[in-house]
């Protein structure tokens, strides 16, 4: 752990760290660290284990951070990240494959492959929303991917006769730098702390360092940084990555629209959606953030919201268990300060100052001009605009950015499928919502403002990998490899040309080359 | 600028309006395109001619015939790659339709090169338009007679109010990266590409870049010189060396070098004569500025020039040259030659060599020439580059089945028959629920009980491996 020199700034010594990590990661990497045959299963076995035997801190962090109930931390944070982690060890096989691609005539009797690379070293940075999963969920895929097994042919001039050998190579996995948001304070530093206890130390490195320093954090060589967080932040970060050159993921929070059709289970729709708006008291990047309802079921929708507050968190939701509290004393202020400017306050509007409490509320009436829907909004509060019909709700969510994530909530599947094809949004779930963000066969990421590239399962692995490209030939056979060599020959043209549309008609496309 | 504004908008208004999503609009720009290739061919020719004196085979080769091909590729995989990519689900999501939705973004801009202005352009613009995208091209100005040829075509051939080219220089390409687009695909240098992406983080536009570099060539362990010589010689001065996946240098042993340089002269006999000056098939250097800065790289070196080094300002000819006893601090090191010149470094041993490729920048492709298996997978496993290569070059980027992109310096992302078709989308995750399990859904709500939190992790567990979350 870096200590501090008297005197020196305080801003400068996550970059000073950062400087030295990235080069002890970048060494390790290049030593091979992580090319022992079982380097990335025992990382991730110990993911594992580090979650599985710290659940009790994990809880008791994220308690003091967000007030978080136990059964959401382990729900939405630790059992996510075990699945992960599982689902990894179980497909890295798999995924470590070589891809064979079609041949054409001139490399039929070639190798030509795919195979997955790693990066080098990713750099982390964690959003406070959910700030054990988006460390540690970016960080299982750098570690699983760019792995390659790969089976070499030997060629058949080497004096191999007849049957063939095969070789097993198997390539490293990415080093990492993983930097939690210190808005959760009491989680980043259980990470800090235990990271290095689990993780190889050479390879995997956390820093504790505020917003402001990340951008110069991410202007040193990386070779991919991982950001999530709001789009100002996100914007800075990818500019500080341009200077290097490096490819960025973006996971950026905005404004989820949920549109509630006339036709719909009011009673599921209302506890789906609270459920999904209330959950780590509104601080999600894949909440509905706003609601777009039909005329006909405002009323109802209003008033059934209502009831699942109470069958949620009782009469008294201060008083509740299963509620959390605002991360911090600035997003507390900027929510308690716009509840009473938008809209009427149907239900909830009561905060607790002393707690950072805010209880959940519904605001009907809101217009698009209101406070609420010009800017970001964390925490429990649901805004609901009424639309006259799907169009018009198709309308507004075209009228902005493209957010994370599309609701509906529709019993017509023509209604569904409508807002499905004329909308656009990372992901989309018709009649639920957070749960396709959290599978872990589906791409979790955003398009647009709400950022690029895409998380979970092989996606990860992908993201964090280089596919490269492999032609693997041998000089014995000339084939028809001599068509292509100067003194160029229209004769030799027309013999390639008519190849060409030999295959064209087989296959549909050769390239004789 | 307005006018360039004012094609932004109207692309965008296009996409808005559905237009270029359904597969017979793609389909049909595809058909229009092979039209294009087939009527316009002899004044692509020409204008390929006059910017770069390609030979009419090389400018078929890969100008024509590559963008055809994966016209033809497209045409035949569209539907397939479509569909929806239906996954596997867990036990919550059973009675769900779970898949991935592939979306196009939007508005692209493909800015091309000027070494094969036409595929540079067109075969990122074939992903593009299978994604379901609209386009703006922009060609570069150095390949002036193509950049008029194709501003001339395309608005003739595809639909006006989806794809657009704009032309111009430096300034005209800055004033186009303040539009707002939804992809951007750069190929070039990595200088230009810095200030694209810095345009784009404004946006939070995504970016593919493809970038060059220089790529070694490592000659090792036993090998069929002849052969060798003949696929490199012409890997290296097709299109007079001016291909971003041309092999840059040469790593070798001394006694492998003494071998190549006769096989070397050979194959640029048989190729091009006596006097390559005279072969109507060796091309020339694209302008003045670049013929300048190759003959003031051969003026510079401390290596000696053993074959070639002839040359003629007026016709922009520079003849095939190979330098050896090239320095590893040599000028021809210090970037991407880009040009008929072919730098012999002398490494006594592959891991010195091997280390001697990883100290620099990685590149766009690496080559290897062995007939020695063990020392092809040894420099496959040590080194990362964009592609790789075995006793060949340039060719693997002809497989629209192989992704073709960059990786550290040399860039990001791909493309290439399928890689472009996702390069260019959106990979939407979709879940469509009914009302039905909502008891199952129960589980998750508060108010938080312990039995709750039992089932839930019961569900969870290995033996069910899923998430009911």
């Amino acid at each position: 752990m870096y200590r501090a020199k008297q005197g020196e700034p305080c801003s400068k010594r996550p970059l000073l760290e950062c400087v030295d990590l990235l080069k002890r990661s970048r060494a390790a990497f290049q030593a091979g660290r992580t090319l022992k045959e079982t380097f990335r299963l025992t990382q991730l076995e110990a993911v594992v284990k580090m979650i599985e035997s710290n659940q009790n801190d994990f809880v008791g962090a994220l308690d003091k951070d967000l007030h978080k109930p136990q059964f959401e931390t382990i729900v939405s944070e630790l059992i996510l990240i075990k699945n992960e982690a599982t689902y990894a060890m179980t497909n890295l096989n798999k995924w470590m494959q070589p891809q064979s691609v079609e041949k054409n005539l001139s490399t039929s009797l070639d190798q030509c492959l795919v195979i997955s690379e790693p990066l080098g070293v990713v750099l982390i940075m964690g959003s406070w929303c959910s700030p054990v999963q988006m460390c540690l969920v970016p960080l299982i895929g750098a570690i699983a991917a760019g792995a390659a097994f790969f089976f070499f042919k030997s060629p058949l001039t080497n004096g191999h006769s007849g049957g063939q050998s095969l070789r097993i190579v198997l390539c490293a996995g990415n080093c990492a730098v993983i930097s939690p948001s210190v808005y959760t304070t009491h989680t980043a530093q259980l990470l800090d702390r235990l990271i290095p206890s689990y993780l190889d130390n050479e390879c995997f490195h956390v820093i504790l360092a505020s917003m402001s320093d990340l951008p110069e954090v991410a202007e040193l060589k990386f070779d991919h940084v991982f950001f999530s967080g709001n789009g100002q932040d996100g914007s800075r970060i990818a500019r500080a990555a341009a200077r290097t050159l490096t490819p960025v993921t973006l996971i950026i929070g905005g404004k989820n629209p949920c549109y509630v059709d006339q036709h719909c289970d009011l009673d599921a729709t209302a506890q789906r959606i609270a459920w999904a708006r209330f959950h780590n008291a509104g601080q999600s990047l894949v909440a509905p953030d706003y609601i777009l309802c039909h005329t006909d079921v405002k009323e109802q929708l209003v008033e059934a919201l209502k009831c699942c507050i109470t069958q949620f968190y009782g009469s008294t939701p201060e008083q509740s268990h299963s509620l959390g509290r605002m991360v911090n004393r600035e997003i507390f202020n900027h929510t308690r300060d716009i509840i009473w400017k938008s809209g009427k306050v149907a239900a909830g509007g009561q905060v607790l100052e002393a707690e950072k409490y805010i209880a959940p509320t519904i605001l009907s009436e809101v217009a698009e001009s209101h406070a609420i829907m010009q800017q970001e909004v964390s925490g429990p509060v649901l805004p609901i605009l009424t639309v006259a019909n799907v169009e018009e709700a198709i309308a507004f969510i075209n009228g902005h950015e493209k957010p994370l994530c599309v609701y509906v909530y529709s019993s017509n599947k023509k209604i569904v499928s409508k807002m499905m094809s004329e909308t656009s949004s990372g992901s989309f779930c018709a009649n639920d919502s957070i749960l396709q963000s959290v599978m872990v066969t589906l791409p979790f990421g955003g398009v647009g403002a709400s950022g690029m590239g895409s998380l979970h399962g092989c996606y990860s692995f992908n993201n964090f990998s280089h596919k490269k490209s492999c032609l693997l030939r041998s000089t014995g056979f000339e084939c028809v490899t001599y068509l292509r060599y100067p003194p160029y020959d229209d004769r030799n043209l027309s013999l390639m040309a008519w190849a060409s549309t030999l295959s064209q008609k087989s296959q549909g496309w050769c390239q004789i080359l | 600028m307005d006018a360039q504004k004012k094609i932004v908008d109207r692309l965008r208004t296009s996409f808005r309006s559905g237009v270029t999503v359904p597969e017979q609009f793609r389909r049909t720009q595809l058909n229009n395109l092979i039209e294009m290739l087939k009527d316009s061919e002899e004044l692509i020719l020409d204008a390929l001619h006059k910017d770069l004196a390609k030979p009419k085979f090389e400018a078929i080769l890969s100008e024509i015939d590559i963008v055809t091909n994966e016209l033809y590729y497209a045409i035949a995989n569209l539907s397939s790659w479509m569909q929806q990519e239906y996954v596997s689900k867990n036990l919550a999501t059973k009675l769900d339709e779970c898949f991935v939705k592939r979306e196009p973004f939007g508005v692209v801009l493909i800015i091309g090169a000027w070494n094969y202005p036409l595929q540079l352009l067109l075969l990122p613009m074939i992903g593009a338009i299978c994604a379901g995208n609209c386009v703006v091209l922009k060609p570069s100005e150095v390949s002036a007679a193509t950049e008029a040829v194709l501003a001339e075509l395309i608005p003739k051939y595809l639909s006006q109010d989806c794809f657009a080219v704009v032309c111009g220089g430096a300034e005209e390409t800055k004033a186009l990266l303040q539009n707002r687009f939804d992809h951007i695909f750069y190929t070039g240098s990595q200088t230009v590409a810095r200030s694209i992406l810095q345009a784009a983080s404004i946006h939070l536009t995504p970016v593919t870049l493809e970038l060059g570099g220089k790529c070694p060539c490592l000659i090792y362990g036993g090998v069929n010189t002849t052969s060798a010589a003949r696929r490199l010689v012409w890997a290296k001065f097709f299109n007079a060396g001016q291909s971003c996946v041309a092999p840059d240098y040469v790593l070798c042993s001394a006694a492998t070098r003494d071998l190549l340089l006769p096989e070397i002269q050979k194959a640029l006999e048989d190729f091009y004569g006596a006097d390559c000056k005279k072969s109507p098939d060796f091309s020339r250097i694209v302008s003045p500025r670049h013929w300048c800065r190759l003959m003031e790289l051969l003026g510079k070196t401390s290596g000696k020039v053993v074959i070639g080094g002839e040359n003629d300002q007026k016709e922009r000819y520079i003849a095939p040259t190979v330098v050896v006893d090239v320095a590893e601090d040599d000028v021809l090191m210090a970037e991407e030659i880009f040009g008929p010149i072919l730098p012999i470094i002398t490494v006594e041993s592959l891991e010195k060599s091997i280390d001697f490729v990883n100290s620099k920048e990685k590149p766009l492709a690496l080559y290897v020439f062995s007939d020695n298996s063990s020392v092809v997978r040894a420099v496959l496993e040590s080194t990362s580059s964009g592609g790789f290569c075995s006793n060949d070059g340039i060719i693997h980027m002809t497989l629209p089945g192989l992704p073709f992109g960059g990786v550290g310096a040399s860039g990001f992302g791909s493309y290439h028959g399928r890689w472009g078709f996702e390069t260019f989308s959106h990979r939407r995750a979709c879940m469509l629920r009914g009302w039905a399990l909502e008891r199952l859904n129960g589980l998750r709500y508060p108010p938080y009980t312990e039995e709750k939190l039992g089932w839930l992790r019961w569900t969870a567990s290995p033996k069910t491996s899923c998430t009911l979350m």
